[in-house]
């Protein structure tokens, strides 16, 4: 039954290509100037207006900070990198699954501590509560037992935890060597209602093609999952 | 300890990115890729959000932007998810590598 691998040689070049490109990366990484890309980093916002709302109905809109947000952030930052080492090591896909709810429970919860509350909630109810759902129904639906497993040979496992290792690496040395301007963080998160102001003004178009996008896949993953075709 | 800053929220996505991409590399479930694409979009929207708090970015343009992010992960798994019953279907079995039909 087991299907002899006939190109390891693919993975071992896409490692390399990758790795080498994260190395470029690294290297040329020399303390951007932002100036001479033509980009600008926007104007610190005026004050807030005195009819900014700073709390709706008695709960206050402020973010926690300090050592609040500090314990926060490492508790579910904590859980998130945890569960998405589990994700890693699982073998069986429903394991798999079952990580990933913890992965999307902790960012929830840290988009709630960047202020973004309707985000947090979203990510919940449409990630957590919808796509996640969906995938478990898709491995119900693929397979004779939920245990089957495909096992990545040992090798294979090696070189692309190498090149995870690498391009972290890479990452970290570009995040801790880019100048970021030391803007104060906003004091409060958006509320609701200014979210929705903003989808139906500025972003009115983008809008109205995510909603087509919505009908045109419902279309397709109804007509591609159909049984008799 | 010491005050959360961007820096923080920055690296935290950048784990998150990498742990994506060694999930997409090492799963040969098609659904195990699909997780692992998961993992990656949201450490983008980790990055979105964190941008967005910290004003590097204008007004909330990086929320807006997770959201249409959030939208087109559950598209997209819709769809993956459809062709990968098409794929048990035709092969009785979703290895990504047993669907090697076109390969030259």
């Amino acid at each position: 039954m087991h299907h002899p691998r006939q190109r390891p040689g693919k993975t071992v070049l896409l490692t390399f290509a990758l790795a080498a490109l994260t190395c470029v990366t690294m290297t040329s990484a020399q303390e951007p100037d932002f100036g001479d890309v033509g980009f600008e980093f926007p104007p610190e916002p005026p004050p807030q207006a005195a009819d900014t709302p700073t709390e709706f109905d008695g709960v206050p809109l402020s973010i926690p900070g300090g050592a609040t947000e500090a314990l926060l952030f490492y508790l579910f930052g904590g859980t998130l990198l945890v569960s998405a080492l589990g994700v890693c090591i699982s073998r069986s896909v429903v394991r798999m699954a079952t990580w990933l709810f913890f992965t999307l429970g902790a960012a929830s919860v840290l988009y709630f501590l960047l202020g973004a509350a309707f985000l947090g909630a979203i990510q919940l109810i449409v990630y957590a509560g919808g796509t996640l759902i969906l995938l478990v129904f898709g491995v119900m639906l693929t397979s004779k037992s939920p245990w089957v497993r495909y096992d990545c040979p040992r090798t294979e496992m090696a070189a692309a935890a190498g090149v995870a290792i690498v391009l972290f690496a890479g990452l970290l040395t570009l995040l801790t060597r880019t100048v970021w301007p030391g803007t104060a963080p906003m004091a409060r998160g958006g509320t609701v209602a200014e979210f929705g102001k903003e989808l139906l003004t500025t972003y009115l178009v983008p809008f109205e093609v995510a909603s087509v996008l919505l009908l045109v896949v419902m279309i397709a993953a109804a007509y591609l999952a159909r049984q008799d075709r | 300890m010491a005050d959360i800053g961007l820096m923080h929220y920055l690296m935290l996505a950048a784990a998150l990115f990498c742990c994506g991409i060694f999930v997409m590399m090492t799963k040969r479930n098609a659904i195990g890729i699909l997780i692992g694409v998961e993992l990656v979009l949201n450490s983008v929207n980790i990055n979105f959000i964190a941008f967005d708090r910290y004003r590097l970015i204008h007004g909330l343009d990086g929320q807006i932007a997770a959201l249409f992010v959030i939208l087109l992960a559950a598209a997209e798994a819709a769809v993956a998810v459809a062709i990968c019953m098409n794929l048990y279907k035709n092969l009785n079995t979703i290895d990504v590598d047993r669907g090697d039909a076109l390969h030259g």
